[in-house]
């Protein structure tokens, strides 16, 4: 965490927000490093948000500050901070042509006209919007409207770029090409970053790192693989990716389940015994005709393309697994776990210093 | 306009009725076919009558010398009429004096209330629902009543007579149209529009000047314009509040009725409708393009 602090071009520390006598965001402590694409991610209502619009100056915080460049920010009117935000409805100016979006901000710092022309046409290309320069919003399609309030952020060379559920009003194909282009130029521009979603998807693939927020707080802040790997609390778990969820008891050997199931257990995050929350990646349930494993029914078969879904039965234990699409259908399998995570309190319990692989 | 509307209509009736008598079907059927289609097409006719009529008199007895009642064209045509108003130093004066006070009752009605509207518009304050619903009402109660009240209180403040009293009077007509169709307008701006010229540098007034008025100015356009006319054809508050100093055009109406020739009031009437007339023609596309239909909801 120092090493991040030290260059930090954005930081967030103890920020509060209460919003009509409810708390949305409580002390909430976020670093993002120069040139970092950083995700807000989490349900509706969880604060991401009112984060966001906390680090544009939209609104303020109750408490703490807000820090760019070691400058503090916090009591700054949007007009007067080196963010730009790309907003989820674009908000373009409907009354302006697209060249006149992108120069706005631009004309209003008095540069000559001839440098105004240059920066935008410079950005529009960037964007690949050079043939629409003279097009007004309501005649260019979705993603097009999309890039130029890229487009319109960028060109005023901001520390910070906030990016608003930027995705979401665009349909599923256009969107994962969008967010690929919204990354690549992120990363050409090397430009501090902070995209607020709620889709897992997206973030995953497209941040450096990831804050999973839930209640106003950062549940976890961490790459994609280490969320994924070792999410640190039931919610993280349940939230990325698919998890199954069982209240288990770690026995030699592998985790006794409800009706006392044992399922034998190849890797566990800590080897203390003990009552649990055991989280199991779908992926991670092996499968097989016969072996050492629980027995399991198959209750139901789901394809998915170059993989099937399994829906298992061990007891009174529901299993969900991911298995290769050529696994012959059986009836009855045996089940084992390769890897489970347990979880006390709704916190990952770890085997001591050196965490999982 | 009317008058188009109900052409179409009437067409649109005779188009339909061609399409059953091609149809197989019984004597009788056709014959209430037909009969109800003639009923439609008298109905739409009457109505025809009844909304052109009126204006079709009007212009032939603004033309129109002798004209007796059996006759169906006047026998007879002169410009007496309107010599006799442009000559008459009272009527162009008063005709001077109402595209005096239209201009300025709508600009200070501008002035006043649309900032009141972007405020209706922009923040939830105490009190913010009495006041639009205050200010509709004064519509609801008859004006007269209203007038009299004001006139007790334009005496004692000295206003009785005067040009002030007459823009204050006018201006309590205009109040609605430009307070509640520009917060209609306001309230269509998505707040992130001002959001986003805040966040590329612009100062609170910029961002109203350069986005949120030029994006509200169709339905401010339509307000004013409602203003104009309303200011423009106001007759009883001016009659009371202006007399004997400031005759505007329907004041002098009054008069006009009584003592002059019937044409001259028929050339009054076609000039004072003038206005109403460009200026809806103007405004005919934003009117058209339901923002005055759209522009009562409030949320």
């Amino acid at each position: 965490m120092t090493d991040t602090a030290t260059d930090a071009g954005l930081r967030i520390q103890r920020v509060s927000k209460d919003l009509g006598g409810r708390t949305i965001v409580s002390d909430l402590d976020l670093d993002v490093a120069h040139g970092e694409l950083t995700c807000l991610l989490g349900p509706s209502g969880c604060g991401k948000t009112t984060t966001l619009r906390m680090i544009g100056g939209f609104i303020y915080p109750d408490r703490g500050r807000i820090l760019i460049d070691g400058q503090d920010v916090s009591g700054l009117s949007p007009e007067r901070r080196p963010t730009a935000m790309v907003f989820q409805n674009y908000a373009l100016w409907p009354h302006m042509t697209v060249f006149k979006n992108v120069a706005f901000g631009l004309r209003l710092r008095k540069l000559p006209k001839r440098e105004v022309a240059e920066r935008v046409e410079k950005m529009l290309d960037l964007v690949g919007l050079s043939h629409h320069v003279h097009s007004f919003p309501a005649r260019i399609s979705g993603g097009e409207q999309q890039r130029v309030a890229l487009a319109r952020a960028l060109v005023l060379e901001p520390k910070v770029l906030l990016l608003d559920e930027p995705l979401s009003n665009l349909d599923a194909k256009l969107r994962v090409r969008v967010r690929e282009e919204i990354r690549e130029i992120q990363q050409r521009i090397g430009i501090t970053t902070v995209f607020v979603t709620h889709d897992q998807d997206e973030a995953l693939s497209i941040s450096d790192r990831i804050a999973v927020m839930s209640g106003g707080k950062v549940e976890q802040y961490a790459d994609a693989r280490t969320l994924y790997r070792e999410p640190e609390t039931t919610f993280v778990a349940g939230f990325v990716g698919a998890m199954n969820f069982y209240a288990g008891k770690a026995v030699p050997g592998g985790l006794e389940l409800e009706g006392g199931v044992v399922v034998p257990c190849d890797e566990l995050s800590t080897g203390a015994s003990g009552d649990y929350d055991v989280g199991v990646r779908p992926e991670d349930v092996q499968v097989s005709p016969d072996g050492d494993g629980a027995e399991a029914e198959i209750v139901r078969e789901v394809p998915r393309g170059h993989f099937k879904e399994l829906v298992l039965r061990a007891g009174p234990n529901e299993i969900r697994a991911f298995v290769p699409a050529e696994l012959a259908t059986v009836d009855r399998a045996r089940i084992g776990f390769a890897r489970a995570l347990l979880y006390r309190d709704g916190a990952l319990q770890r085997a001591g210093a050196p965490a999982l692989i | 306009m009317s008058a188009v509307e109900s052409e179409g209509v009437v067409l649109g009736d005779l188009e339909q009725a061609e399409l059953p008598v091609a149809s197989t079907r019984g004597r009788g059927s056709l014959v209430r076919g037909v009969a109800q289609r003639s009923a439609g097409l008298l109905f739409a006719f009457c109505l025809l009558l009844f909304m052109v009529g009126p204006l079709v008199w009007l212009g032939l007895r603004a033309f129109s010398g002798l004209w007796d009642f059996p006759q169906l064209l006047p026998s007879d045509w002169t410009l007496q009429g309107w010599r006799t108003v442009f000559d008459d130093k009272n009527l162009s004066h008063s005709m001077a004096l109402s595209f005096e006070f239209a201009p300025i009752v709508t600009v200070a009605s501008a002035a006043i209330c649309l900032p009141a509207a972007y405020a209706f518009s922009r923040y939830r304050f105490p009190g913010r629902r009495v006041l639009l619903i205050s200010i509709f009402a004064t519509n609801a109660f008859p004006k007269i009543g209203l007038y009299i009240a004001m006139a007790g209180v334009f005496y004692s403040l000295n206003l009785m007579g005067t040009f002030m009293g007459v823009v204050i009077v006018q201006l309590i007509g205009t109040l609605v149209f430009m307070t509640w169709i520009p917060t209609a307008a306001f309230s269509a701006i998505p707040r992130s529009l001002e959001e986003a010229a805040r966040d590329v540098g612009a100062g609170p007034l910029r961002v109203f000047f350069r986005v949120t008025f030029p994006l509200a100015a169709p339905g401010i356009l339509v307000a004013m314009i409602l203003s104009f006319l309303a200011a423009f054809d106001e007759a009883t508050g001016t009659f009371l509040v202006g007399l004997p100093n400031y005759v505007t055009m329907p004041t002098e109406m009054y008069t006009l009725v009584l003592n002059y020739p019937e044409q001259v009031g028929a050339v009054f009437s076609i000039l004072l409708a003038i206005p109403s007339v460009v200026l809806m023609t103007l405004a005919r596309k934003h009117v058209m393009g339901g923002r005055l239909a759209e522009g009562f909801q409030i949320r």
